[in-house]
């Protein structure tokens, strides 16, 4: 079968994933006031960040479609198993 | 104009600044729209949660309350074909619980355009055909072992493979790939099978004649149902039995909009943010089904807690009750004497920092007015005195 890939992020469930740079994650958990361990995680194996390479630890900013709040930003933390 | 209402991007969500601005009057002065934006802030600020309010156990509630208005059968599809959907009760349960197996697996398999408009329904049919599994005992009559010279014999039903579209060489291909160490020889009606090893005995012929009967001839495997029907527009193949991974690979299947009521398999093939997704349109699908009204925040903040973990997580023992880190909270749902004598075991700590525990022991409970605390930094010298 020669198919173009198919591309997670492009089906309709899966929202748009990206990761945060060092900077970011700082100022992040500054708001918050939270440590890193303390944020949702996703995993490292997790199909929907196959393509951003995020390490363990990394964060990873989550842009849901929500019937509320029209965009909401969630965040996830890079776990490790 | 813009820019007034863009300074307000970080204090209000975007839909509430897209409604703003759908809704004011053209021409409208710099000043008014001011006082405009911080009322709107203001009215913003005053219908957010209030913090330490138990968002959860009013979850519960409302999520709670229809569930004893639910009904406890499992329906049939509307209309055609004895296909099975959970609904109600059950399905809720099975959601909620996270179960790796579900009563009814199904999926909804949106198509590519030629497919879609249903111009050419004997295209359509025969791509239903193609997704179909079809097993080695769905188009044979009979299997039959030949106890001389130890082969076995699988007779061929032709029209059945006909109507499907099969011959006898794809099958014997589709054998081959799946069963080691046999020579297949086609016999016009039939397909003989021998064993190469010579020490094959009896027991081994009839162990491989029941296997034979499960090899998947054709179609994706664990599809054991397909139902092409006319959504609005388009037609949509809807089938019983699920396998994701295996339907986006097919050319015809419009990928980004076909989905699985099994949320492990989009967590899979999708990841953690799609089974999110996925558990709130579920539960959202059952409970509008019974005609009943629940708010979305109750049910996205559920499918939040199933998720925290980064892996679907049951509301069980076993899902995100175990992940709690307070001993007394988990004795407290199910199971206590286990986990209070695991918990002894090991010396665990528990600070009291949550609810069950607090009523557990008669405290008050932080949430609400309960939730600040007092911290008092003693006077040095007052200690010193003493």
């Amino acid at each position: 079968m020669k198919k173009p890939k198919f591309k997670v992020d492009k089906h309709t469930l899966t929202p748009k994933h990206l990761k945060l740079g060092e900077k970011e994650k700082a100022q992040l958990l500054e708001r918050y006031h939270v440590t890193s361990k303390e944020l949702p995680k996703i995993q490292k194996t997790d199909s929907a960040i196959k393509e951003l390479e995020a390490k363990p630890g990394d964060i990873v900013k989550i842009i849901r479609k929500s019937p509320t709040a029209g965009d909401a930003v969630f965040y996830r933390v890079v776990s490790d198993v | 104009m813009a820019d007034i209402i863009s300074e307000y991007e970080d204090r209000l969500p975007p839909k509430i600044i897209e409604d703003v601005r759908n809704s004011i009057a053209k021409g409208i002065s710099e000043t008014k729209l001011k006082k405009l934006l911080e009322a709107t802030c203001e009215e913003y600020k005053n219908s957010r949660v209030a913090p330490g309010e138990s968002v959860g156990l009013i979850a519960a509630e409302s999520i709670g309350e229809p569930g004893t208005q639910m009904t406890l059968n499992t329906f049939h599809f509307a209309g055609v074909a004895e296909m099975n959907v959970t609904l109600g009760l059950p399905r809720i349960i099975e959601i909620l619980d996270g179960r790796k197996e579900l009563d009814n697996p199904m999926m909804e398999i949106y198509l590519k355009k030629p497919f879609a408009t249903g111009k050419k329904i004997e295209d359509l049919r025969h791509l239903a055909l193609q997704i179909k599994e079809t097993k080695l005992k769905d188009i044979a009559t009979e299997f039959t072992i030949n106890i001389a010279d130890l082969t076995i014999e699988v007779k061929l039903d032709k029209d059945k493979m006909k109507e499907i579209d099969l011959t006898t060489g794809k099958v014997l291909d589709a054998i081959s790939k799946q069963l080691k160490g046999y020579n297949l020889r086609d016999n016009k009606d039939s397909i003989v099978l021998k064993a190469r090893s010579k020490e094959d005995s009896f027991n081994d012929s009839y162990k491989t004649k029941e296997k034979i009967k499960e090899i998947n001839v054709k179609g994706i495997k664990g599809i054991f149902q397909v139902l092409p029907v006319k959504r609005e527009e388009e037609f949509v193949i809807i089938t019983a039995g699920s396998n994701l991974a295996d339907i986006l690979q097919l050319e015809e299947v419009d990928a980004y909009r076909t989905t699985t009521n099994n949320l492990f398999e989009i967590e899979h093939v999708l990841g953690i943010e799609a089974a999110r997704q996925a558990i709130i349109n579920e539960i959202l699908k059952v409970i509008e089904s019974q005609g009943l009204n629940v708010d979305v925040r109750h049910i996205m903040l559920v499918a939040d807690t199933m998720c925290v973990s980064g892996t679907v997580k049951g509301i069980t023992r076993y899902g995100v009750v175990s992940e709690k880190s307070s001993v007394l909270a988990r004795a407290s749902f199910e199971t206590p004497i286990k986990h209070i004598i695991n918990a002894a075991l090991v010396g665990e700590v528990d600070n009291l920092d949550s609810v069950v525990e607090n009523v557990m022991i008669n405290q008050a409970i932080p949430i609400g007015t309960g939730l600040p605390g007092l911290t008092v930094k003693a006077p040095q010298k007052a200690a010193k005195e003493k």
